[in-house]
């Protein structure tokens, strides 16, 4: 097969010839993984690639995929804007609402 | 600035509806948020008429059912809905971050029920990435939520309800379906759904896969193949089939980020379709106060999801003092109804998971 035509993470474009390299080169977890590829880092936080990249270590290493370690989860599920944290602290800490229109464009701020 | 919640749902699916409502008939206050910009979840789109018996609205079409159950929750003045609301985090001390319009918010609920759902899995073979190539669901939003015709020939892959659904539905929007390639020895869906394809003159090949897909920038066709019993491409059996959309309905995983995060008891499941969290017989996680209903806790059929809703939002407003009596007699009742939706031999692979997710809980509780 063309490792390296297949995609497993869609959002970073990390394909499957790049987490068979990672096997190979002795990576055993989806969280190692990650922090060299960053598959599962992008909008879909590995919603799509996680249980694809499972079952390559399931496989590489004959482990089932009952006990596959998963990676940590962690808030946000999915990106943010700087912008909306900054709001929601100052709101919290000075009383006031969206007074960083002083330090953002106040239509510019945007999410997504 | 913490807004306190009795109890707050996450989606507003079938799961989430009923949820919502169980509780608020009991006289609980009930938050719930949607990501979406309506509530609904997959029955928005779902034009096809339902089974099971007069409870779960057999016999109606998704999108009427998901009205009905709108309409019933909108009605009541104890529940609010907030919708373009992702719900983010599940802390630690119990806060739950959520983004509404751009907006930060942190609530602390009481009760929580997470009824967030399922993804679609995705397919690895070469060109996988092509544009043109989609998850069913998707086509199926397209087609039937922004009213696109979203293909002129498509080939699906997976002859599970979902697969065999939207390939009728794409008969009927007029977009030509060369095939149905399924890589199990059979149908999985119901045979009705298949019948209709195959009264069409759709072709269903069962022990097929896709080993290729090829385009210049954009799908312009695939190379089937032939599996044998293990599972393994049989060479020789290559079969090139033009098409410019490729749909992918290669089953549905339970999108349980969020009881990760609130550090539920989770197991890898496989007849429930991957990582769940380990349930009570009121659908509490090993949180306290938390409860999963839906696909979030086993992929399931969207009366199923209804039903569980409605056990966890009886049970929540049940431990909350909310006409406990009458709610615990509703949960008995829910429990029952799943009981009979999954007796038939269809039933058989959820019946095995939820045994395994009793039998985690049972070794975890000793």
């Amino acid at each position: 097969m063309a490792d390296r035509d297949i995609i497993l993470c869609r959002c970073e474009d990390v394909t499957r010839e790049t987490i068979l390299d990672c096997i190979a080169a002795g990576y055993r977890t989806i969280d190692e993984i990650k922090r060299v590829t960053r598959a599962g880092m992008g909008p879909c936080q590995g919603r799509t690639c996680r249980l694809l990249i499972a079952q390559e270590l399931s496989r590489a290493y004959g482990v089932p995929m009952e006990e596959v370690l998963m990676p940590t989860f962690r808030p946000p599920v999915k990106p943010i804007s700087m912008g909306a944290l900054a709001d929601a602290w100052l709101e919290e800490h000075t009383g006031e609402a969206a007074v960083s229109g002083q330090a953002v464009p106040e239509e510019g701020g945007g999410a997504e | 600035m913490i807004r306190d919640v009795e109890v707050l749902v996450i989606g507003g699916g079938p799961a989430g509806l009923c949820a919502a409502e169980a509780a608020a008939s009991a006289g609980a206050h009930v938050l719930l948020c949607e990501r979406d910009g309506v509530p609904g979840g997959q029955l928005v789109k779902q034009t096809h008429k339902f089974f099971g018996s007069e409870r779960q609205y057999a016999g109606e079409r998704g999108i009427f059912i998901g009205k009905k159950l709108i309409d019933a929750v909108t009605r009541r003045e104890n529940v609010e809905i907030l919708t373009d609301a992702t719900v983010l985090g599940m802390y630690e001390d119990g806060v739950v971050t959520v983004l509404k319009d751009d907006k930060h918010l942190k609530l602390r609920p009481k009760k929580t029920i997470i009824a967030t759902g399922a993804a679609e899995k995705f397919l690895t073979f070469p060109n996988n990435d092509l544009p043109g190539i989609y998850g069913a669901g998707a086509v199926q939003t397209l087609m039937n939520v922004a009213g696109v015709k979203p293909a002129e020939r498509v080939v699906m892959v997976g002859a599970g309800n979902i697969g065999l659904i939207v390939s009728y539905q794409l008969l009927q929007a007029g977009v030509r379906v060369v095939s149905v390639v399924e890589a199990a020895p059979r149908i999985g869906g119901f045979l009705v759904h298949a019948a209709k394809l195959r009264r069409a003159g759709v072709p269903i090949r069962t022990g097929w896969t896709v080993k290729e897909a090829y385009g210049n920038g954009k799908l312009e066709g695939v190379v089937l193949c032939e599996l044998d019993e293990k599972w393994q491409q049989v060479p020789g059996t290559e079969l090139d089939v033009p098409c410019d959309t490729l749909c992918l309905a290669v089953g549905l995983t339970p999108l349980s980020e969020l009881c990760w995060q609130a550090g539920c008891h989770m197991e890898f499941i496989r007849e429930l379709s991957g990582h769940v969290p380990v349930t009570d017989e009121n659908l509490m996680t090993s949180v306290e106060g938390l409860y999963a209903a839906g696909d979030v806790s086993g992929i399931e059929e969207a009366s199923s999801a209804m039903v569980e809703g409605r056990l966890a939002g009886y049970a929540a407003a049940a431990s909350l003092g909310y006409d406990a009596e009458r709610s615990r007699a509703e949960a008995d009742a829910a429990r029952a109804e799943l009981r009979e939706l999954r007796s038939g031999p269809l039933g058989g692979k959820i019946r095995a998971g939820l045994e395994k997710v009793a039998e985690k809980r049972r070794n975890a509780v000793c």
